[in-house]
Formats: structure tokens, C-alpha cells, sequence
């Protein structure tokens, strides 16, 4: 009985996550012109996949007490390069997702090795190599164009036998074989460590800098995999700023609904990934019920607001008001 | 004096932060077996050694030799490696973790690359019951635990790094007296078989019942070591005072009573189990010293004071009226007129980057703005009276505070606060870290508000300071005044011997805490 409650005090953002997810999803799904079908569960996973790509990256970076704002444009510099080099033969097609993946994984490395060996904050940190990553990006693709090879992308967004979508099958295994062991080794749990108490993890004698650049180099290859997808989706490159930003920005929001604590050492990716399939479900509510797209935005920040309100419900009971700024 | 041969040697260990010596060519044996308890007033150099011990800062000067063989260690999971574990203050745990894997942080077993969480979960049940605690979940998080039990799994994350020195600095200071019993079951336990224990206590009567040996340390050296039960409590508080230096201190007036009601008083002041009962009377142009050992409460207090802490019982009385201040605004208001110099110069009180004139205006625009707008040529003309009087050292009101000297700082802190025109000072450890010369000035300046009618609270770790500076002083220990002092009654002895709740009619056996 015991051993239930503190399993579900160690989950508990994660499972609010869920469960605003479902309710929202539900809503949609009952009220959907077209009904519930495989067809519509296709169209809105891939639409959220990406998004779930890039909040698990967030995730990963923000458990240790920090950020990522290069996210967005490692998403966009690897989507203008998988337009060049995702072609060909099945050789050439495989060579060219290694190249994309290790692109972002570098990336990754450049931000976890400033953090840590420049010591400069990570916001700032991912501000600059963002738009460096932008500027590479925009080289690389001046103009919107490109491909890619046809028959990878429409099997990795179509379905698994004829109901299950593609996309949502690589989300489960990119947590399964990327976030669950990282979150069980030492090292993520350094990350933990990290993000809770830094002064308290170095007392202990954690591994605080390998902790914070594998979260980094992490988020630089999840982001790839999310550039990956979204030049399956739209079969082209493009160094689109607005959209690169929109997806850092979204992230964050995505992480804070998914039960990540900002301060750092509390939630999990999962719930990230929740964070945005509820976060994009937002958008989505608003079709079915026939709003004008105008109110997307302001309707989307009104159901943010109230996630994390949920999660300050914890500053009522301080009873030390210097608290309330720690 | 003991035959057997020393497992650790400290030799000539120096270590100096600035201008302040911490340690100076201080020395320690220590044997295996045994428990050496350290001893030493605030600042006296003990955490400064055990520092060093663990890796935590390196030494300036001065070789360590563990088992025969010369160490120094970069950081403290070096020295962790080596055998020597430290149980710090709650310092070392991770609040979001569970109490498992806070045990097992640094060396958790391991499975195919991933955390092995059964067994981990079986070493860290073992460990829990080997410091006494089996009734904490080694699932629970660290943060939804009490002080006391958190200070339970630090001991067991100790005992799982199977170490041969274990240092036990003020360990016991949060924990309740069944806990305690249980500890040092567990200590003496360790000792017979064979672990060095280490074991710094304010608690005279703790010491008492547990140690083989005592070291005495005072400015930063040692004084004296000696098997445990040959001194007396009055001969061992000999031994930590006795200072080399003496301040000099204005003159104290004679107070007369002029029937007027005091301009602070406290009746029954509480908040949860850090602050118990403090009543006091605070009159104009008298200065209250606090006293006692680091973190009884004192701090606790001023914020009380200060408004800052919330749902505390009891009465705060200003001018004979009472009041409620529930925040630093309400606490600075006419009415009231308070100030807290705080202890943190660098973080509480000061805006580093900006200028003096910025930092000096900070908590008292009201005072030169009209509608909401500053009136700057008031700001100038009210800053420069203020500067001349504090005789803050700046080119110009202009600089940046984090050129000034950590002295200057200090008095621009005090000096924010006195554009205000408070009537009632409250000050946290002022004179920390600073130049015997800024310290004479600030004391000159205590005493002139005094005498211009405020009614100051200075809280100081310095025996001297609160001799010289203050008329009373209220002596704190466990979150309550233990002992009022008034006039010749503050010596450093009574202060010593109140701060460690002894009793100071030179008697060998301690009253129980």
C-alpha cells in the first residue's frame, strides 16, 4: 500500500500530464466531424511527434537546472540538411540519417561543452549557437526545396498495420531505448542530482559534468530525430526562423505542462511527451468546435496558464517569505 | 600518549580566505578506535580542518598522512575513496531524490549499465537499519523529511561508503533526543570496530558521554588535546577563549528608565520549533546583543522581527502598541521604523553592479520622491549627508558598490538603511569578514544612533563585540533565550558557557540539553 503511494508521489507530474492529455484528447476525438478513426489518429500524431521530439530534448536539459533555446534551430539546420543528404539508395538513405542524427549530436556537444568548460549560463549559451545553428541552416537551404527519399518517409508517417501510426511507434521507442536507460544510469540520475541541488551533488562526489553534457549532446540528438520527421512530413528543407523559435518556445511550454519542474531535478521525458501531445491537442479543440484560428494563441496561453498555476499551488504554504524567491 | 599506531596525521595545515587566517599551522592526530571530539568557539578553525580533510578547499600550507602514506585530495569524493567521510550539515542531500538513491549516490550497483534498483534498494535498507534508522522508506524523498530524519539518512549514506575516518561535524544539532540515544548507540558501535570517528559537538554533555580524546582549537590552531574526563567544563572553556586581541569600544552610557514604554518589545515570540518563546524589551538608546552559537535562532528571530516569517504566535509591541508586521514593507513603515542590516552583504543587501547612489536610495525612495517621481536633486543632497556621515570611502556616489572594499561595503549596507531614519535597528553579524578598522567605526556609529534614540538588536558571532558594544545581551540556544546578561555580567565566560548550555559555577558534570 505504501510502496503505491510513493511510486505515486515520484510519477505524479507525469501522470497529470496524462490525464490532461486524455481528457483533451477525448473531447477532441468525440467531437471530431470525421469520428474517431485510425485515419484521424494518424494525421494528429504526426502533427505532435515533432513537437514530443524537441520537449523531450527540453526535458532532458531543463531536469538539470538548465535550458535549451537552440533546440528549434537544431530542428531546422537538420531538417535543411536531411533535404540534401536523406536520398538516394538505401545505403545513401542510411548513411544520410547517421549524418543528420550526428549533426545534432554535435551540436549538442558544442552546448554541453560551453555550459560546462565556458561556465556561461545556458541561456545565453543556447542563444548564441541557436542562431549560429540558424545561420548554418539558412546556408545550407537559402531558399525553400529539397527532398527526400520517398518511400522511408511515407513509412515512418503512415501506419503499422493499418492502425498504429508510424510516427508515434518511433516516439515510444526513442523514449524506450534513449530516455529510459539515460534516466536509470548513473549519469542520468546525476542529471537528477544536478538539477535538484548542484552544491549537494558535487558534496556527494555525482558526476556533474558528464551529467550535464550528455543531457546537452541527448538534446541535440532528439532534436535532430524531430528535424528528421519533419522533413518526412513536408518532404522539403527549409530554414524557416519563425517556425524554429515557435518550437523552442513551445518546448518549454510543453515541459512545464508535462510535470518538468523548471528549477530542475523533478519530472521526466514521458511527461514531456504528454506535455506536447496535450499542448498541440490545444490547437486542435479549437477546429473541432469551429473557432476562428485567430484565437489559437490566446486560447493556448489561457490553458498554460492554468497547468502551471496548478504547480505553484506549493507557494501558499511557505511560511518563510524568503522562500518564495529560492 | 596512546600507544597504537595514528591512521591519520595532520601536520603545518594553514589556510587563509583573503585577509582572514582560517587555519594556521594547525595539527591533528587521530587514531583508529577511538572517538576524538574537536572542540572550539565559532571561527575558532574547526570546520576550516575538516574542509580540508575531505577535499572540499585544499591547503595553503601543510601535508596530511593517511595510513603512513601522504595524501591531498581534489574533491570530496577523493577523499571519499580514500576513507574519510564527513556527515555535514544536511548539506549533502539532494532534495528530489529518494532516500535510496541518496545513499547509494556516488557508487550505486549496477546492472548492464543501468542502475540496479533492487539492489540498490537492499544496500540502502541495510544501510538505514545500521545507523538506526529502519523505519525510513528508502523510497521516500528527501524533501517531504523532518531535519531529524534527513539527519538519520545522512549518517546512513556515510556508513554505506564503508569508511575509516567518519567526521561527524555538529551532526546531531537536528535531531530529537530518541535519535540521538540511537546514534550514538550506532557511534560506539563503529568505534570497537575500529572506525576513527570524529566528532565536532557544541554539546558539552554529548562529548562527555562519548569521547576518548578532545582537541581544543582556537584562532585557527591547536590548543590542547586530552583524554576525555581530565578536564573539567570550566577548564575546557578556558581553553577556547582567551583572545589575543582586544577591541576598543566607545564608553557605554548609564542608562536612566524615563518611564517611557519600550520602543520593541516581544512577548512569547514563536515560529514552529526554531523560535520558543522569546520575550524581551528593547528601549531607545540601548543596544541588545544576541548571542550563542551559530544558527540558534537568531537569524530566525530578526525575521520574525522583520517580517519576513509567517504564522508566528505571540506579541511584538512597538511604542507599548501591538502590531502585526507581516512584511519588510510594513516593517520599514513610519509607524513602526525598522531596519534589518542583513547578514549576506553580497546577496541580501547590496545590488553589486549598481552604483552607491542606486543602493543608498534602494529602500528609501519615498523619502525624495514626489508623485511617484524622484526628486533627484534631493536624492544628491540626502546621499552626500549620508556618505560624509558613514565616511564611506568612494570617488563618487557613482561607482559601482563592487569597487568598494568589503568594509565600505558593509557601511553602505548599514547607511541604506539609515536614510530611512529608522527608530529601531536590527542587525545580523555586521561586522563578519571585515578590517579591524571599519569594525571600531561601525562601533562608534551604533553607539552614536543610540544615543541619538535608536533602539538597536545586534546579532554577533564575536564574544568581543558583544562585551564591548552591547548594554544586555540575550544569549540564545535552541531557538530561546537560555540566559539574559546585563552590565559586568557579560563576560566572555558566561557568554561561552550560556552558549553552550552550561552551567558556568565550574562543575564537571553538564545539565542535561
Amino acid at each position: 500500500m505504501t510502496e503505491w503511494r510513493y511510486w505515486l508521489a515520484e510519477q505524479r507530474g507525469t501522470l497529470l500530464a496524462i490525464g490532461i492529455f486524455v481528457a483533451m484528447f477525448l473531447i477532441y476525438a468525440t467531437n471530431h466531424p470525421a469520428g474517431f478513426s485510425a485515419n484521424m489518429v494518424q494525421t494528429a500524431s504526426n502533427k505532435a511527434t515533432l513537437l514530443a521530439f524537441v520537449a523531450m530534448a527540453q526535458a532532458i536539459v531543463v531536469i538539470t537546472a538548465g535550458i535549451d533555446l537552440s533546440v528549434g534551430m537544431i530542428l531546422t539546420l537538420t531538417n535543411c540538411l536531411a533535404s540534401w543528404i536523406v536520398v538516394g539508395t538505401a545505403t545513401e538513405t542510411a548513411l544520410g540519417v547517421l549524418g543528420v542524427l550526428g549533426t545534432g549530436l554535435v551540436c549538442g556537444m558544442i552546448n554541453g561543452a560551453i555550459v560546462i568548460f565556458g561556465r556561461l549560463q545556458p541561456i545565453v549559451t543556447t542563444i548564441a549557437t541557436g542562431a549560429m545553428y540558424y545561420g548554418i541552416a539558412l546556408m545550407l537551404r537559402p531558399n525553400p526545396g529539397g527532398s527526400v527519399n520517398e518511400t522511408l518517409a511515407d513509412a515512418l508517417t503512415g501506419r503499422l498495420f493499418g492502425v498504429l501510426p508510424t510516427s508515434l511507434v518511433a516516439l515510444a521507442a526513442a523514449a524506450l531505448l534513449i530516455w529510459v536507460p539515460y534516466s536509470r544510469s548513473v549519469i542520468g540520475r546525476a542529471a537528477f542530482a544536478t538539477g535538484s541541488s548542484e552544491v549537494a551533488a558535487y558534496m556527494s562526489g555525482a558526476p556533474i559534468r558528464a551529467a550535464k553534457f550528455a543531457a546537452y549532446t541527448l538534446a541535440g540528438l532528439l532534436s535532430a530525430v524531430g528535424g528528421l520527421f519533419l522533413t518526412f512530413f513536408s518532404y522539403t528543407g527549409e530554414a524557416a526562423y519563425a517556425s524554429g523559435n515557435a518550437y523552442t518556445l513551445f518546448s518549454i511550454a510543453a515541459v512545464v505542462l508535462g510535470g518538468v519542474s523548471l528549477m530542475g531535478g523533478r519530472g521526466s521525458a514521458i511527461g514531456a511527451i504528454f506535455g506536447a501531445l496535450a499542448f498541440r491537442t490545444i490547437g486542435d479543440l479549437l477546429f473541432v468546435f469551429d473557432f476562428d484560428p485567430l484565437w489559437q494563441p490566446l486560447f493556448q496561453g489561457l490553458v498554460l496558464m492554468l497547468a502551471v498555476s496548478i504547480g505553484a499551488f506549493g507557494l501558499l504554504r511557505v511560511r518563510n517569505r524568503l522562500e518564495w524567491f529560492g | 600518549m596512546i600507544a597504537a599506531e595514528p591512521l591519520f596525521r595532520a601536520e603545518g595545515l594553514s589556510k587563509r580566505y583573503g585577509g582572514v587566517i582560517a587555519l594556521d599551522r594547525a595539527d591533528l592526530t587521530v587514531h583508529p578506535g577511538r572517538i576524538h571530539a574537536i572542540l572550539g568557539e565559532n571561527g575558532a578553525g574547526k570546520s576550516t580542518l575538516i574542509k580540508l580533510m575531505v577535499g572540499v578547499v585544499a591547503p595553503d600550507e601543510g601535508r596530511m598522512t593517511l595510513g603512513g602514506r601522504e595524501v591531498a585530495f581534489g574533491n570530496p569524493s577523493a577523499a571519499n575513496d580514500a576513507g574519510i567521510v564527513c556527515i555535514f550539515q544536511e548539506l549533502s542531500l539532494i532534495p528530489d531524490l529518494s532516500v535510496a538513491d541518496n545513499i547509494m549516490i556516488s557508487r550505486p550497483p549496477t546492472r548492464l549499465g543501468m542502475i540496479d534498483r533492487r539492489a540498490q534498494r537492499r544496500i540502502a535498507e541495510d544501510a538505514l537499519e545500521r545507523a538506526g534508522a529502519g523505519d525510513i522508506h528508502p523510497r521516500a524523498l528527501v524533501k517531504d523529511l523532518p531535519l531529524s530524519r534527513r539527519q538519520m539518512v545522512e549518517i546512513a549514506k556515510a556508513l554505506s561508503r564503508r569508511p575509516k575516518i567518519l567526521i561527524l561535524d555538529e551532526a546531531t544539532s537536528a535531531l530529537t533526543a530518541s535519535d540521538v540515544t540511537k546514534v550514538f548507540e550506532v557511534l560506539k558501535r563503529l568505534r570497537s570496530e575500529g572506525l576513527a570517528l570524529l566528532y565536532i559537538s557544541h554539546r558539552m554533555h554529548e562529548i562527555a558521554e562519548l569521547a576518548d580524546d578532545c582537541s581544543v582549537f582556537r584562532n585557527g590552531r591547536r590548543i590542547s588535546t586530552f583524554a576525555a574526563g581530565t578536564k573539567t567544563d570550566a577548564e575546557v572553556i578556558e581553553l577556547m577563549i582567551g583572545r589575543e586581541y582586544k577591541h576598543a569600544f566607545p564608553d557605554k552610557p548609564v542608562r536612566r528608565a524615563d518611564g517611557r514604554p519600550p520602543s520593541l518589545q516581544c512577548r512569547g515570540l514563536g515560529w514552529g520549533n526554531r523560535l520558543k518563546d522569546i520575550s524581551f524589551s528593547l528601549h531607545a538608546g540601548e543596544i541588545i546583543g544576541l548571542g550563542g552559537l551559530d544558527g540558534q535562532g537568531q537569524r530566525e528571530l530578526l525575521l520574525a522581527l522583520f517580517g519576513v516569517l509567517r504564522d508566528i504566535s505571540g506579541d511584538i509591541l512597538i511604542d507599548g502598541d501591538k502590531v502585526a508586521i507581516d512584511s519588510p514593507v510594513a516593517a520599514k513603515s513610519e509607524r513602526i521604523g525598522l531596519a534589518l542590516i542583513p547578514e549576506d552583504r553580497k546577496t541580501e543587501g547590496l545590488m553589486l553592479p549598481m552604483s552607491v547612489r542606486d543602493n543608498l536610495s534602494a529602500a528609501a525612495f519615498d523619502r525624495f520622491a514626489r508623485f511617484g517621481i524622484i526628486d533627484r536633486q534631493r536624492q544628491s543632497a540626502l546621499i552626500d549627508e549620508m556618505i560624509r556621515l558613514i565616511e564611506i570611502k568612494t570617488a563618487s556616489p557613482d561607482l559601482p558598490v563592487s569597487a568598494l572594499s568589503g568594509g565600505n561595503q558593509q557601511k553602505v549596507v548599514i547607511a541604506k538603511w539609515l536614510m530611512n531614519k529608522p527608530r529601531i535597528i536590527l542587525l545580523n553579524d555586521p561586522t563578519r569578514g571585515i578590517d579591524v578598522g571599519t569594525k571600531q567605526e561601525i562601533y562608534r556609529l551604533l553607539r552614536r544612533l543610540a544615543d541619538d534614540g535608536a533602539a538597536i538588536l545586534l546579532y554577533s558571532t564575536d564574544y568581543d563585540e558583544l562585551i564591548g558594544c552591547c548594554d544586555r545581551v540575550l544569549v540564545m540556544y535552541d531557538g530561546a533565550v537560555r540566559r539574559e546578561l546585563a552590565g559586568a555580567e557579560i563576560t566572555e565566560r558566561a557568554l561561552v558557557s550560556s552558549a553552550l548550555n552550561v552551567d558556568d559555577s565550574a562543575r564537571a558534570e553538564a545539565s542535561p540539553a
